[in-house]
């Protein structure tokens, strides 16, 4: 059961209602293979840095799961049918990306790498 | 007036040229997530190619995780592959 993170591109002329059904229906997929879903993210319209499929914005998801290694095969196959996705990546997540994932969820405060000053990494409020 | 050394009026300032170090190892970065567009931003010139190891002082671990990074980036249209004055 290695986690995986999928990041889908939809066209941008879906609805509102489409693109739920559309996010839904990956979730119903992963979870029918006995697969779990960890989180997801939905990132709404934004414009893309170069067209795509000769649309110049696109409705950005973002979801983290786990599942068998055999699932990904079926799940590309599947969202190549589907026209409202134009486009679609899944990664692999190793030991350090789950933390840096799970840390971003719960909202800690992630220091950037900032080369000048000595970044003093205090509680954000959500989490004391 | 002994001559033992010239006097200039400003001091002689030699450029001491600050020691590059890698970023990620010195903050303790473990993963860098492909989907950070500004972040990595930092890594490319303002044509949007990747910049090189000794530009950005990274390790060749971390480089190549950048290198990654900004690929996945560009495939997923959040970085452009080509482009002018990006910055």
């Amino acid at each position: 059961m290695s986690s995986y993170e999928l990041m889908v591109i939809f066209t941008p002329v879906l609805s509102n209602e489409e693109f739920n059904a559309g996010t839904k229906n990956l979730k119903k997929f992963i979870t029918d293979h006995d697969g779990e879903i960890v989180g997801e993210d939905t990132w709404g319209l934004k414009s893309l840095a170069y067209p795509i499929a000769k649309k110049t914005t696109g409705l950005y998801y973002v979801m983290e799961y786990q599942a068998e290694t055999s699932l990904n095969a079926k799940f590309t196959i599947q969202m190549n049918r589907d026209e409202s996705i134009m486009r679609f990546m899944i990664t692999v997540l190793d030991k350090h990306a789950v933390a840096y994932n799970d840390r971003k969820r719960r909202g800690i405060k992630i220091e950037k790498p900032v080369p000048a000053e000595k970044e003093s990494n205090q509680l954000t409020e959500k989490e004391a | 007036m002994a001559k033992t050394d010239i006097k200039y009026l400003t001091t002689q300032r030699v450029e001491v040229r600050q020691k590059k170090y890698c970023r990620f190892k010195k903050m303790g970065i473990k993963y860098i997530d492909y989907k950070d567009g500004e972040f990595l931003k930092k890594f490319i010139n303002d044509q949007g190619k990747l910049l090189p190891r000794r530009l950005t002082g990274n390790s060749l671990k971390f480089q190549r995780k950048v290198a990654t990074a900004v690929k996945k980036c560009r495939q997923m249209a959040i970085l452009p592959y080509v482009t002018d004055l990006l910055k």
